[in-house]
């Protein structure tokens, strides 16, 4: 998968959810939409990016959501 | 004229908690205050005469045929425009009313050509009936007079022909397409003898005639007359189905001589529609026996060699081995397959079940990704289902109705009709477009407020709409403390309200008049029902998930849900986009809109189909490509899909198909899909399948076969084979069985079966112990999820932005006489209205532009160039411009981007920054569209 439309589609997710006024309520909704949405290889390659490219390109709070759910991201992955 | 045998009441039946009994030839009848002399007799089975009274129009009382005696009263009244009294006592027969109605009847003779035996209507006329019903004997005027016997006839219209010789002048004609219909497009013209019938200035192709085909049902002699019954003669027995169009899903009677169809009749039972249609199901199903009909299996290694004929077991056989091969190479989760909404339920149930359960992944998904799954998403999040909230009648109780991002009378037009219908009476509107669309203005209806937006600002819009609402204290604060999570509300309530979201700060986006805003809203909010209504223009946005959980807040604050004349309402594209999902076609969603990582949901269908049920969601269409090019995703099954057409960017598309190693696509024609696929396996059309489509206001209704299968298989029954084929046997003898086990599993279709459907005709879900005959109105009382959420609806702007070099928003959409891909429209005679697909401009862009009406013009967006011609529109606002998708050589989608919505993919047709350039010639993309078009058209075996 494309990792750079991954990182514009977690992006457009996060622009949703940071509306949210409290921050935990708001990276848990990331996160769970990633987890409910996605399939495993792109949460894989999602991931991947995180980890070799330090989530280049991505919102802080995409990054803030992948670090705090990893767990639940890796589930299925 | 009316199907045959079709029940006629003479007048609407009336609606009244008050009944009124008298006596109709001695007999007591007991009907509703308001009801009609007439209609009380037929009630009593007392058959009174009649030509210009039918009950799908008000009464006229012109003919003179219905004259009876009341006691007490002189003279002879129409019972027709009489109304019943208590206690009346009413006599529909003697010497005098026969000689009346003879007399009457002599005079409609004199007049009209005496050629019954050669005449369309022999049969089913109701002048030839009545001449007999009242004895007439001798026309004793002759026919040596004045007439109009050789009038001319109008034979424009390609699928009727109006003949005035043969016109009683009895209006029917008139009324329906004024009353049914709304368009107001007949006249009676000119007065006593020279009275006829006059569709505007020219004739019926040249008018303002939309070809619904009310005045063709109403009309009871052979004056207006389908070609079909000129062509092929009267039907020897009739079925009733659902049409195969748009998401109204209007029921139809097949009129059949054997097992060819002579004539589609809409369905004066039909709960949707009501006894009307559009020119789509009335007269567009002659795409059904196109030639261009693919009745034989085919296969092939690739997409550059010939197409091989090869039987049913032949091709079924290769397809699961293809399938099995890749999957043992590439992985479980490299194949998948789309389900589409122009399918029935039973059949998207199968391959959604197929990839379930013999595939074993979740990478299913349906066309309504790239329509209403935002719907989908939003309308499950705020109120707790995936559905519309109202049945359509609920229109008939609403004071105020919004319009939103849809344009009904060319995407919905029955529908429409009953629109214009309720705003005829009263009702107020509001329209929210980036055009004008015709809804706004049509004969007797203007809207109150046009909110012709930017597209890409609906967020905004509804945002400062909904502020308005709150801020000035027009909301429904009891009925959220009451309905609503008070948490959720509160936070909304304080986002809602910040002056960011104000008219006034919003205007510079919008583009819409903060004053015009706020007056709009203050019309919403102070309304006793309001009801929102929206289409495409909604949820083909990056924020199109957004924006439905703001409609979903706006009409929760209000109060707007959960009784008749509310409500949140998406118009569905096509007939069965809502069924498609309720079947669990989406990846990440069982039957039921239940999420795939539910142990017991899984455990249920596990044990239902014997085998275990993948728990992480699979790959949505979108994603599918981009896998496909990843090299993950190599193998695809399409059944009644064509992606290669009706998905963005069509360049992306096409690479993805190049690049996987079958693809199998199951459909009635070579669709362009088809081009890119190796096994082809034919399908059948709605007439050729039992089945059940689900409309837009969760309406279940029968589709039943009327002829046999071209290609000698149903869809269903092609699932079933190629599932046994890849060893996960299937056994169904019937669709009926198949609704069945879907009734065992979902919820909300636990008590839906073939024999209630019949019984009942339709059944909205759910249909369950709680709701035994379905669910008009949805969230009485509780909403579905418990207390509706509020979800905060922040504006932000799509990544989509105009330029220098990109300085026009393109938008787009559909037309009345064309129908989605257009695969069948295209093969019928709709293409009098519409052979090619327009670019719609403003004048003041036009002519910055130097272009010109008709001209060719290049539309250059950052994914691509496609050609088109003008169409010079005040429509369209300057800045904008317009196209539909109909034609596969347009291009349309080769300009659209892979911008998508954020929460499900959907994509955003409705925003592509362009450039219009005149030209003289078609876009590379065309000239190497046409090629491959020729090229694999001479790949198809000379028999296909």
């Amino acid at each position: 998968m494309d990792p750079h439309k991954l990182v514009k589609m977690a992006n457009e997710i996060a622009s949703f959810f940071e509306a949210e006024p409290d921050r935990a309520i708001a990276l848990e909704g990331i996160a769970g939409h990633l987890k409910r949405f996605w399939d495993p290889r792109m949460r894989r390659e999602i991931l991947r990016w995180m980890d070799e490219h330090q989530g280049e390109g991505l919102k802080d709070s995409v990054r803030a959501a992948i670090h705090d759910h990893r767990d639940k991201l890796l589930g299925g992955v | 004229m009316y199907s045959a045998k079709e029940f006629d009441g003479g007048t609407p039946a009336r609606v009244s908690d008050q009944l009124v009994t008298l006596e109709i030839d001695g007999t007591p009848v007991t009907v509703p205050a308001g009801t009609s002399v007439m209609r009380a007799a037929t009630e009593a089975s007392v058959r009174v005469p009649k030509l210009c009274a039918t009950d799908t129009l008000e009464a006229f009382g012109s003919c003179r045929l219905c004259l009876v005696e009341i006691e007490g009263r002189k003279g002879y009244p129409a019972s027709c425009t009489t109304l019943v009294e208590p206690g009346m006592k009413v006599r529909t027969q003697s010497d005098k009313l026969a000689r009346l109605r003879r007399g009457s009847m002599e005079l409609y003779i004199s007049d009209h050509p005496l050629d019954c035996l050669t005449c369309a209507a022999n049969g089913n006329c109701e002048l030839q009936e009545m001449a007999g019903v009242v004895g007439l004997r001798e026309v004793r005027y002759g026919y040596e007079g004045k007439n109009h016997l050789k009038v001319l006839k109008d034979e424009s219209n390609p699928y009727f022909t109006f003949d005035p010789a043969k016109c009683i002048a009895c209006s029917r004609c008139v009324r329906a397409c004024d009353e049914v219909q709304g368009t107001f497009a007949l006249t009676l013209e000119g007065r006593g003898f020279d009275s006829k019938i006059a569709p505007g200035a020219g004739n019926f192709l040249g008018s303002e005639c939309v070809s619904c085909g009310a005045c063709v049902q109403a009309c009871p002699t052979a004056t207006l007359v389908e070609n079909s019954i000129i062509d092929k003669g009267q039907p020897d027995h009739t079925v009733v189905t659902t049409c195969a169009y748009c998401g109204v899903g209007c029921s139809f009677r097949a009129e059949m001589k054997g097992s060819e169809v002579v004539r589609m009749v809409p369905n004066k039972d039909g709960h949707a529609n009501h006894g009307h249609s559009c020119v789509k199901g009335r007269f567009a199903w002659g795409y059904a026996t196109h030639p261009d009909r693919i009745k034989t299996p085919m296969i092939r290694q690739s997409i550059d060699d010939p197409w091989r004929c090869v039987s049913w077991d032949e091709a079924l056989s290769y397809a699961a081995s293809e399938i099995k091969r890749i999957q043992a190479k590439y992985g479980q989760g490299a194949v998948g397959g789309i389900t589409s909404s122009r399918c029935s339920n039973e059949e998207t149930y199968l391959v959604q079940k197929l990839v379930r359960a013999a595939f074993r992944n979740n990478n299913v998904d349906t066309c309504a990704r790239v329509c209403h799954s935002p719907t989908g998403y939003g309308l499950k999040t705020t109120l707790g289902e995936s559905a519309g909230t109202q049945n359509f009648d609920s229109i008939d109780h609403a004071d105020v109705v919004v319009v939103i991002g849809a344009n009904p009378t060319d995407a919905h037009p029955v529908f429409a009709s009953h629109i214009k219908r309720r705003l005829r009476e009263g009702a107020k509107l509001i329209v929210v477009d980036p055009r004008s669309i015709d809804l706004a203005h049509t004969p007797h209806v203007e809207a109150s407020y046009l909110l012709q937006l930017l597209p890409g600002t609906n967020v905004a819009l509804i945002n400062s709409f909904t502020h308005v609402i709150v801020t000035e204290g027009l909301h429904k604060e009891d009925y959220v403390l009451a309905r609503c999570d008070h948490k959720e509300y509160e936070k909304w309530k304080a986002f809602i309200c910040d002056p960011r979201n104000s008219p006034e700060a919003m205007e510079a986006v919008t583009g819409v008049p903060a004053s015009t805003v706020r007056a709009a809203a203050r019309l919403y909010g102070s309304a006793g029902n309001a009801a929102i209504y929206y289409g495409l223009g909604v949820t083909e946005h990056s924020q199109g998930s957004t924006m439905v959980m703001g409609i979903a807040n706006l009409a929760m604050v209000t109060g707007n849900l959960g009784r008749p004349g509310v409500g949140v309402n998406p118009l569905r594209g096509q007939n069965n986009v809502q069924g498609s999902c309720d079947m669990g076609s989406f990846p990440h969603e069982l039957p039921g809109y239940r999420h795939v990582s539910d142990p017991g949901v899984r455990a249920l269908f596990s044990t239902q189909w014997g085998v275990p049920i993948e728990p992480e969601p699979g790959l949505r269409i979108p994603n599918m490509f981009d896998a496909a090019l990843d090299g993950s995703f190599r193998g695809l099954y399409v059944q009644g899909e064509d992606i290669a057409q009706s998905d963005p960017d069509t360049q992306h598309v096409t690479s993805a198909l190049r690049s996987m190693e079958c693809i199998i696509v199951q459909d009635i024609f070579l669709n362009e899909t088809a081009k890119f696929a190796h096994i082809f396996l034919p399908g059948s059309s709605f007439l050729e399948k039992d089945g059940t489509f689900t409309n837009a206001e969760r309406r279940i209704s029968r589709v039943r076969k009327v002829m046999p299968p071209l290609a000698g298989m149903a869809d269903w029954e092609v699932t079933v084979a190629l599932s046994n084929a890849l060893g996960y046997p299937m056994h169904y003898d019937h669709p009926s069985q198949i609704m069945d086990e879907i009734a065992r599993l979902t919820p909300t279709f636990t008590g839906v079966s073939y024999a209630k459907l019949d019984r009942l005709g339709s059944i909205q879900w759910p249909c369950n112990d709680k709701a035994p005959e379905g669910t008009p109105v949805m969230h009485e009382g509780e909403f579905v999820r418990g207390k509706g959420r509020f979800v905060i609806t922040e504006y932000v702007a799509t990544e989509e932005r105009t330029s220098r070099k990109y300085p026009l928003l393109l938008t787009t959409g559909r037309i009345l006489s064309q129908y989605n891909v257009g695969a069948q429209t295209r093969r019928t005679k709709n293409v009098a209205w519409h052979n090619e697909d327009h670019i719609d401009i403003h004048p003041h862009d036009a002519e910055y532009r130097g272009i010109n009406d008709g001209d060719w013009v290049a539309v250059k967006s950052r994914a691509g160039e496609t050609v088109l011609r003008a169409q010079l529109t005040e429509r369209m606002q300057p800045g904008v411009v317009y196209t539909t998708f109909h034609h596969p050589e347009s291009g349309a989608n080769v300009v659209t981007t892979e911008n998508s919505d954020w929460a499900t993919n959907c994509p955003e047709y409705k925003v592509t920054a362009v450039q219009l350039v005149k030209v003289s010639g078609p876009s590379e993309w065309q000239r190497q569209f046409s090629e491959f078009r020729d090229t694999q058209h001479n790949l198809l075996p000379r028999s296909s």
